[in-house]
């Protein structure tokens, strides 16, 4: 699914695009807490999260995700969208809650981490 | 375009890194990672890395005063150096189990602090290697292997 689509499909405003809102993403992965992000994540994933603060961004970029989604209306401050521009990763802003940001990327056919990716996550253990 | 890593000599890297500096927290793992992609390691090996290193330095900048990361990179294998000045880890069985932590309110809010870092980096690592005196610091031995060179 294009990260445009996905754009469409959450209402959302691109907050950076990083010129990468035509990029293909292969599944996605909602949570709110850092730490979970390092262990459960894998490369080229959507982020859906109600944190909105550049430990975000610096996360994403350590984990080669490939977007973020900050739901709930969190807009982020100024230095967070300047780091994203930086780092090249694109960055939308939802109104919708975490459940329902996720729940439509799925019904839409986005799957989740744990079915698309078990190869490479099997791989690391 | 991509070097293979074999042609590059060994090499290593310093960072200093700052307690609750949260501006710069992750500066060194972001610049590792540059580093070693722009060697032309694997990605699976470099994202392996990147990871055990954001841990290590994020619990550097949360937990201790201060500290340094070297990294000595070769063709053959990754190895990272975390050492800091700071409370050392009184009880590492304890502080190798998931889910726990000493991380303050604070630092939980920023989403960190859920007792996963250091099992994440054994996970990532090859070998994992922790000294500690408490109430003088912590070293982290990370090696991670490059085995399909």
């Amino acid at each position: 699914m294009k990260l445009s689509e996905i754009q469409q499909i959450l209402e959302a405003e691109v907050l950076v695009a990083a010129g990468n809102m035509d990029q293909e993403i292969e599944m996605a992965f909602s949570a709110d807490l850092i730490s979970d992000i390092l262990v459960m994540c894998r490369e080229h994933t959507l982020l859906l999260t109600g944190m909105a603060h550049m430990q975000v961004i610096k996360t994403a970029e350590i984990c080669d995700l490939a977007a973020v989604v900050f739901v709930r209306g969190k807009r982020p401050g100024q230095e967070v969208i300047d780091l994203a521009e930086k780092k090249g990763i694109p960055v939308l802003l939802s109104r919708l809650t975490m459940y329902e940001s996720s729940g439509l990327l799925f019904s839409a056919g986005l799957p989740g981490i744990s079915k698309k990716n078990r190869t490479s996550q099997e791989g690391l253990e | 375009m991509n070097k293979d890593p074999g042609d590059e000599q060994a090499m290593s890297l310093e960072f200093s890194l700052e307690s609750l500096n949260f501006i710069r927290a992750g500066e060194a793992s972001s610049e590792l990672k540059q580093r070693l992609n722009k060697l032309g390691f694997r990605p699976e090996l470099v994202r392996r890395a990147a990871i055990a290193a954001y841990e290590a330095e994020m619990n550097v900048i949360i937990h201790a005063e201060k500290g340094t990361m070297k990294v000595e990179i070769t063709p053959a294998r990754l190895l990272v150096l975390v050492e800091d000045e700071g409370p050392g880890i009184s009880n590492i069985e304890q502080a190798m189990q998931e889910g726990f932590s000493t991380a303050s309110e604070a630092i939980r809010e920023l989403g960190f602090g859920a007792g996963m870092g250091l099992p994440n980096i054994k996970r990532c690592a090859d070998d994992l290697e922790i000294q500690s005196t408490p109430g003088r610091g912590t070293r982290l031995k990370i090696t991670i292997n490059n085995e399909q060179r």
